[in-house]
């Protein structure tokens, strides 16, 4: 069987892949990584979105193998060793950004890197747009919209502490 | 997904000898067509050859008129490059509209050409601006390359390395896209240039196809108003769930006035 090494949330791995072992697959099953979500295993609801290189991927439509070498970030390495949360996880609970929460940490991963691509700013026309590739059955997305307007001005500095939800 | 080997060669040289030495053997670039095909178990390749690690392959360059991107260009890099911008800014427009965000940070131009699935965008691109596309063997007119539904003039084993795209007076894309799954329900991409006035039309029929009736009515006079009275014939086009022939066809006239709005 083929190895792949790869970095993964800092540390790296090296383990022996079948050739249609899915990256999704190793993180869940081989690295148990399962904050990474299977929603509909057809490149489409978004919820596998992890980092690969600093990128967004589908990890359900993405093969293990061709991940050698590669630096890979999950939902499960965005917050600090002491607990505080990514300012991108911290608005997701501020403004109340999930309900069921399956889409969440897909939804999170493509926020990050939705709004690290774009350092000028987006509207919230813009972040909407940037979200077609993950689906939310429970909120109608207005919360998450929300979020993400609001992790944006921590995440490029233009706020020190995160504008709290109107009560 | 049924069991495959895995080969990852370092030259489009090596590549070649693999997938002709397998006919079952298919090659991968970003996957996202080919890796859900594999899941729904539609193909059973022998062996995926893997071209990321194919020098070759990469690279978006202006040459003189023209514009060149190496097959592996995934969607994003054509979206956000500066000579794509600069020179046909219409194809970094529809590489930024393709699938979404995730798609486009994975899937290929090489990919998404040779598949020439009728709802896919760049066909109409290539189509459109007359490129050419280069393989490991030969150079490819784009009115000889798309064959049919899903079929192209490639060879098997025949590995397409880049596309060159003649720089345009204008051009211009408009889609209506399937509101669920974002594909193409049709397509028009026009443009004005060193290979005449042409229109490309996509997502209407079983392959991207010209349509002269508007290209001449174009060329006589470049406005929106000069194709808004030009009726596509519904025969032969698509009929499916999401629309019938007839739909397709109306759409054919409102994206080719909107394609040339978009061109300016």
């Amino acid at each position: 069987m083929p190895q792949v090494t790869l970095t993964v949330n800092g540390k790296k791995h090296t383990v022996e892949v079948e050739p249609r072992t899915l990256l999704v697959e190793l993180l869940r099953e081989t690295l148990r990584l399962t904050g990474t979500h299977v929603g509909c295993d057809t490149s489409q609801c978004g919820a596998c979105v992890v980092h690969v290189n600093g990128d967004s991927v589908k990890s359900c439509t993405t093969l293990a193998v061709m991940c050698d070498g590669a630096e890979v970030t999950t939902i499960e390495g965005l917050a600090r060793p002491d607990g505080t949360l990514h300012p991108m996880q911290e608005a997701f609970r501020e403004y109340h950004a999930l309900q069921c929460g399956f889409c969440t940490p897909g939804m999170v991963m493509s926020a990050i890197d939705l709004v690290q691509k774009n350092p000028q700013g987006l509207s919230e026309e813009e972040i909407r747009h940037g979200l077609e590739g993950n689906l939310c059955r429970c909120t109608g997305y207005h919360n998450i919209v929300k979020a993400i307007a609001a992790a944006q001005e921590v995440m490029h500095g233009r706020r020190k502490e995160l504008a709290r939800a109107a009560e | 997904m049924y069991e495959f080997a895995y080969h990852k060669p370092s030259s489009v040289a090596d590549a070649v000898k693999l997938l002709s030495a397998d006919p079952e053997a298919r090659p991968i670039a970003g996957g996202h067509t080919l890796l859900p095909a594999l899941k729904h178990r539609l193909a059973r390749p022998t062996a995926l050859v893997d071209l990321s690690g194919i020098a070759e392959l990469r690279g978006i360059r202006r040459e003189g008129d023209k514009v060149v991107i190496g097959a592996l260009a995934r969607h994003a890099e054509v979206a956000n490059s500066d000579a794509v911008k600069g020179a046909i800014p219409a194809l970094a427009r529809l590489a930024g509209t393709i699938g979404d965000v995730q798609v486009r940070n994975r899937g290929t131009l090489g990919g998404s050409v040779a598949n020439n699935d009728p709802a896919a965008d760049y066909p109409a691109a290539v189509l459109g601006l007359g490129a050419t596309v280069v393989t490991d063997r030969r150079r490819i007119a784009a009115d000889d390359f798309f064959t049919g539904m899903f079929s192209t003039a490639l060879e098997p084993g025949e590995l397409l390395v880049a596309i060159e795209f003649p720089i345009p007076e204008k051009a211009g894309y408009a889609k209506m896209k399937n509101p669920a799954s974002r594909y193409v329900m049709t397509g028009a991409f026009v443009s004005r240039g060193p290979q005449g006035v042409r229109v490309a039309i996509n997502g209407a029929g079983p392959c991207v196809f010209r349509q002269r009736e508007m290209e001449a009515a174009l060329a006589a006079n470049w406005s929106p108003d000069a194709v808004a009275n030009i009726r596509q014939s519904p025969d032969g086009l698509n009929s499916d769930i999401h629309g019938s022939a007839e739909y397709r066809a109306h759409l054919v006239t409102v994206m080719a006035k909107r394609a040339v709005a978009d061109a300016g």
